[in-house]
């Protein structure tokens, strides 16, 4: 061991600065910070209007000021939307809608998820013949704007009974979903060193035995990317609602179009923004649960291992 | 009866063929290693063995079967990668039992072999670590523990000490020499890098484009290398190549540089006749130029130029000039060299080789 004061230290330190620079607070930060916090206040002002406008009662909303905070506070808008609002004749609110859409939901993410994550393993793992043909047609679904696949659609599922069913829904939740989580496993999987599967080939796993103990594990931060986008999409769905569902599955984004369509007499606006927070309650929960995990996932499909 | 035993194997992907009708058997309880640059289908032949590409032509035999068809896990081998390739979010216990789980092993079987294994390889301690806990060592460590508590018979390694830093490559190497000792199971090793070629293997398959040059023991690889190829690849710093022609005197062969000089080739083996006045190129290791003859030597002396003297420790490399061509030799540390002028060298002939103009051993 050598003694501190024996290290060699030959050139006498100088005049003027030495170490690290000192950080200031330069112009250029400041104006980020300010046109951050102009771009949030932009972004939340209409949301703040939603929020105050549902806690009005009626009277307080006649007299305009939609910015004016409540001077009563009352949550039977809220009470009614959920459970009494009418819809034409459907004075049920817009509950049974909720439900329906869990309904829809819960299998559709499930399925599709899955299947783009099989399908992906497959393409990237087991050279099929003609994978990237496959691939690219797969591609060429996530570009064309589904609305031209709704009438053919509709011929099919009534051909076979589906129509107006909560398969047919779920089905084509499946199909449209397919191309973007096959995208996103594949890519995923890509990024995955082929030794891993190599190794467990050696070690004796097959098809299923792999995807199901050694990827399926390993994509949790893709999953989870997966299922952010997929009940965002499913959950916002309105088209698909309205033409495949039938009238006793309509999810809830079809029943607030009918809830907050105009009809005779005063319009409820403080019921029409309860309703509409509800409806879109559920992504924003799910965003804010795992917005970190979204971030990660995207950043480690990115980044190889 | 050979352990793994390949027959007119050929693979291509598409129009590229990568290897070519290509033969080999490696025995029982064998070490053997293939060496080649990156690109000489190498890791392809693994890989075949191994059950992870699908071959063009051929046969694979292991252990006395057709395993030709059959899934990697059938094929009784077990494969280490370059990469370990370890499974991440399992222990180190469940890397090491992963396999035997899938084949549906009772478990205190599979206990006694993962601690087996771990034995083997010290790796006790560490069995409750994750993959990402672990050093490079230690990580290839368990991907060897993993090949072993298969109990197969062969085991394939791809470029296994690649990714370690040196002083570990050197440890590992050791380690997986000793562990060939106490298994006594065959071995096959891909590699690149000739010293753990010729340090760890029985034999070494020096491989180039596809094809197995020379199949032979490290010792005659080295010193009777069968063409161009194999002298210029195995051996650092590189075998010295001086083109010339043979020479046929009354009562001896003699070789003549570019420069016009001649050389007595007294005690060099011919493997097969030559023609008077044939294009040759003579080959010398750096260790095989000394600075003063050796008691029995011939007193026939080559003259360099030397302009560069590089100190490596035990010994000095000097990198100058021979008829013209760039020429190297090791001497030991303490013989001063002539720096800038004109130095004799003497050569053993007996060590040296001879090549023919397409490159094979005369």
């Amino acid at each position: 061991m050598t003694a501190p004061e024996t290290r060699i230290r030959s050139v006498p330190m100088g005049e003027g600065p030495s170490g690290p620079a000192p950080k200031s607070l330069s112009t250029a930060r400041i104006g980020i910070y300010a046109f951050l916090f102009i771009s949030a206040l932009f972004f939340l002002l209409p949301l703040y209007v939603m929020v105050v406008t549902s806690i009005k009662p009626m009277e307080e909303i006649r007299l305009g000021g939609i910015f004016a905070l409540p001077t009563t506070v009352t949550f039977e808008p809220w009470v009614k939307a959920w459970s009494s609002a009418c819809t034409g004749l459907d004075c049920r609110g817009i509950s049974p809608g909720f439900w329906n859409s869990v309904k829809i939901l819960v299998p559709s993410v499930i399925c599709s998820i899955f299947v783009g994550a099989l399908t992906g393993y497959a393409l990237s793992f087991w050279r099929v013949r003609g994978a990237n043909l496959l691939f690219a047609a797969l591609l060429l679904g996530a570009f064309l704007p589904y609305q031209v696949f709704i009438y053919p659609l509709v011929r099919i599922y009534s051909a076979t009974g589906l129509f107006s069913t909560i398969y047919a829904l779920v089905l084509t939740h499946v199909i449209f979903g397919l191309p973007v989580m096959t995208l996103l496993f594949r890519n995923y999987y890509a990024g995955i060193p082929v030794d891993l599967f190599k190794a467990a080939r050696v070690d004796g796993g097959r098809f299923f035995s792999i995807f199901f103990r050694l990827m399926l594990p390993m994509s949790i931060p893709m999953l989870v990317v997966a299922l952010i986008l997929q009940v965002t999409g499913i959950w916002n769905d309105f088209i698909m609602g309205l033409t495949f569902g039938g009238l006793a599955n309509r999810p809830m984004t079809v029943q607030l179009t009918n809830l907050v369509a105009p009809t005779e007499g005063e319009i409820a606006y403080n019921v029409n923004m309860a309703a509409t927070i509800m409806t879109a309650a559920v992504p924003l929960i799910v965003y804010f649960i795992s917005g970190r995990w979204f971030v990660r996932g995207i950043a480690a499909g990115a980044v190889k291992g | 009866m050979s352990s793994v035993s390949i027959r007119n194997l050929q693979i291509s992907f598409g129009a590229l063929n990568v290897l070519e009708t290509l033969d080999l058997e490696v025995q029982e309880g064998e070490f053997i290693v293939l060496l080649g640059p990156s690109g000489c289908g190498k890791s392809t032949l693994l890989n075949a063995i191994a059950g992870l590409l699908d071959i063009t032509e051929g046969q694979i035999w292991i252990d006395g079967r057709n395993v030709t068809w059959a899934e990697p896990h059938e094929r009784g081998i077990g494969m280490v990668f370059q990469s370990y390739a370890l499974y991440p979010r399992l222990t180190v216990e469940g890397n090491l039992s992963f396999g035997l789980k899938m084949s549906g092993m009772p478990k205190a079987e599979i206990a006694r072999r993962v601690l087996e294994a771990a034995r083997i390889l010290q790796l006790e301690h560490l069995l409750q670590r994750q993959p990402a806990q672990l050093s490079g060592g230690q990580r290839q460590r368990v991907a060897i523990g993993r090949a072993l508590v298969r109990n197969a018979k062969v085991l394939l390694f791809d470029e296994p000490l690649s990714n370690l830093d040196a002083k570990l490559r050197t440890e590992l190497r050791v380690e997986i020499k000793r562990l060939h000792k106490s298994l006594g199971s065959t071995m096959i090793f891909v590699t690149h890098d000739q010293v753990e070629a010729l340090t760890l293997a029985d034999r070494v398959a020096v491989m180039h484009k596809g094809v197995i040059q020379q199949l032979a023991t490290s010792k005659e690889i080295y010193q009777r290398p069968i063409n161009r190829f194999v002298a210029g690849f195995v051996g650092s710093p590189q075998m010295n190549f001086l083109p010339g022609t043979l020479v046929r005197r009354e009562n001896a062969t003699c070789f003549r540089l570019r420069d016009g000089s001649e050389v007595n080739l007294t005690g060099y083996v011919f493997s097969r006749p030559f023609a008077d006045g044939q294009a040759a190129t003579l080959g010398i290791r750096p260790e095989q130029a000394l600075l003063r003859p050796s008691e029995h030597q011939h007193p026939d002396r080559l003259e360099a130029v030397f302009t560069i003297e590089e100190p490596m420790g035990p010994d000095t490399l000097l990198w100058g000039t021979l008829a013209g061509e760039s020429f190297s030799v090791r001497i030991s540390s303490d013989q001063t060299p002539v720096i800038g002028a004109k130095t004799d060298l003497y050569v053993n002939m007996a060590q040296a080789s001879l090549f023919d103009e397409a490159g094979d051993r005369l």
